[in-house]
């Protein structure tokens, strides 16, 4: 178990990677996966089908094949991803500055991937408000967004914030594919450069691995289960 | 009739079968239990009595152990495991092939899964802690691939002024070699987790070079001459050794022993010849074993 004390530096350092990978996701996908969750239920037939095409592809592809897209499928179309070189982000972030695009790319997989899971998340929450409250605010002259600020998602996030918050869960252990697909020294590939360059034992490693990727996830669920409960209360 | 027919049928095959067994040659001479004698108690002595042993091997390194439609591994490494088997007294057919990719041949070493280990396997200090090894049998080198036309590449020196990019696979030793020579990991060094993958970043021009032992290297060059070459000659050496359990030294000193005799009979360099030196690698002269 040596390792875990001898070669902190470099777990930690996957950890920060990771938890970096991570964060820009989970703020991307929340974001594109809330339009995309507005697109499914608006009452234009067109974005309503557009919302269902997203999720219908993204939700039913192999996350490693929607990276190997974003990977090499957009070198191909002449693509660095340079727009995700956010000014003030970059300076935080730092690999979203780099002239390397695989940190990008990796986000933009996850991102894309993710929105599906979350879209239908929020969804689920928003068919869990009554529709009477939807027709009321409709019958007091509430347009569709403002029935939907004022109205429909205050309630619904309380429907949504659990199976969100798994599908963030589940989005953190997603990123460990990043290290495969050009991201230098994410917390997963730390394993293998522990293991097959540098020869440490395997189970060691895998445990040491595992302990990065719980500090991320449980204190996250354990967040969720406090809101839950919070929110039991109001209620 | 019927019945006697079935019978008359079964003898025959039953004596036909016979007939091959004794006549038939099953895989070279000088195989079978007791075939060879060892002293009792060795590695060697047990596995000749037992008639079967586990070879790990790599399952996707062209030329040197890769399974393809055959279903059986083929290479450099799978031919000196077969002649290291042989000289055991153990018939070819009756080796069982354990994938073994480079991060777990440690373990499968010190857990008993394989009797031993042939898998591009570089002999170092620190795997030493764990298992140990016979040979060297084969010194390969680091090196560097880049497009043809590339000129701005001529060594690991190139990388130094933190402009140039270059593509490995994760957790390869080549990759943190060439962490020495890189000026920012994060934004020159990009992993992957095939080799096939490098090569097609390398082809689109995501990154200027790809990094590992020449021989890997070698083989992607063989396929596409037209796109890519070596830049500047190795900069490490990686002598590739058969991985045994670390406390076998009898089982050790009787691979050297083999060793010694297969580059002396021919069949070192034969084995070289059929399978990596297709690539145009150079085998060079016979590394010297070491006995430590």
């Amino acid at each position: 178990m040596n390792v875990l004390i001898d070669k902190f530096d470099v777990f930690a350092g996957g950890f920060w990677l990771t938890l970096q990978i991570c964060i820009l996701a989970a703020i991307g996908a929340l974001v594109l996966g809330a339009i995309v969750a507005v697109l499914r239920i608006s009452p234009v037939p067109p974005l309503r089908a557009l919302g269902t095409g997203y999720v219908n592809v993204f939700r039913n592809m192999p996350l490693t094949v929607v990276m190997f897209f974003a990977a090499f499928g957009l070198p191909a179309l002449g693509s660095n991803a340079d727009f995700l070189r956010i000014p003030v982000l970059d300076s935080l972030f730092t690999r979203l500055g780099t002239d390397l695009p695989y940190f990008r790319f990796a986000l933009i997989a996850l991102v894309l991937y993710t929105a599906a899971f979350v879209c239908e998340a929020l969804r689920s929450g928003v068919n869990a408000v009554p529709a009477g409250q939807a027709e009321a605010a409709r019958s007091l002259g509430l347009t569709f967004g403002q029935n939907l600020r004022y109205v429909v998602l205050p309630q619904s996030w309380k429907a949504s914030i659990v199976p969100l918050g798994s599908v963030i869960i589940a989005m953190i252990k997603n990123s460990a594919l990043a290290g495969f697909f050009g991201v230098a020294g994410d917390l997963s590939a730390t394993a293998d450069q522990l293991t097959g360059a540098e020869g440490y034992a395997f189970v060691p490693v895998a445990i040491g691995i595992s302990i990065g990727y719980l500090i991320m996830t449980v204190p996250l669920g354990a967040l969720l289960d406090r809101i839950e409960k919070r929110q039991a209360v109001a209620r | 009739m019927r019945i006697k027919r079935v019978a008359a049928v079964a003898a025959v095959a039953a004596l036909a079968l016979g007939l091959t067994a004794c006549g038939g040659d099953d895989g070279g001479e000088g195989t079978g239990a007791g075939s060879k004698s060892f002293t009792a108690g060795t590695t060697m002595e047990k596995l000749n009595k037992a008639q079967k042993i586990k070879v790990g091997t790599k399952f996707d390194q062209p030329g040197f152990g890769l399974k393809g439609l055959s279903g059986k591994p083929e290479g450099f490494d799978v031919e000196i495991a077969k002649i290291i088997v042989k000289e055991l007294g153990i018939p070819e057919d009756k080796i069982e092939w354990v994938e073994a990719p480079s991060k777990v041949r440690e373990d499968v070493i010190v857990n008993g899964t394989v009797d031993l280990v042939a898998a591009t396997y570089t002999i170092n200090d620190k795997r030493k802690e764990r298992i140990a090894f016979a040979g060297p049998y084969y010194e390969a080198g680091q090196n560097i691939m880049v497009k043809k036309d590339d000129t701005t590449i001529t060594g690991p020196d190139s990388f130094k002024d933190g402009t140039k990019k270059v593509c490995s696979v994760t957790g390869s030793t080549p990759f943190e070699e060439i962490k020495k020579y890189v000026k920012d990991v994060a934004t020159q060094l990009v992993p992957f987790d095939t080799y096939d993958k490098c090569r097609d970043a390398l082809k689109s021009g995501q990154v200027d070079a790809v990094t590992t032992d020449n021989v890997i290297l070698l083989g992607y060059i063989a396929k596409d001459e037209a796109s890519f070459k070596l830049a500047g000659s190795n900069f490490t050496k990686e002598p590739y050794g058969i991985g045994v359990k670390k406390e076998d030294a009898d089982f050790r000193s009787f691979i050297n022993d083999t060793l010694d005799k297969a580059v002396a009979d021919g069949s070192w360099k034969k084995a070289w010849d059929n399978t990596a030196g297709k690539f145009g690698a150079e085998l060079g002269s016979a590394p010297t074993i070491n006995r430590y």
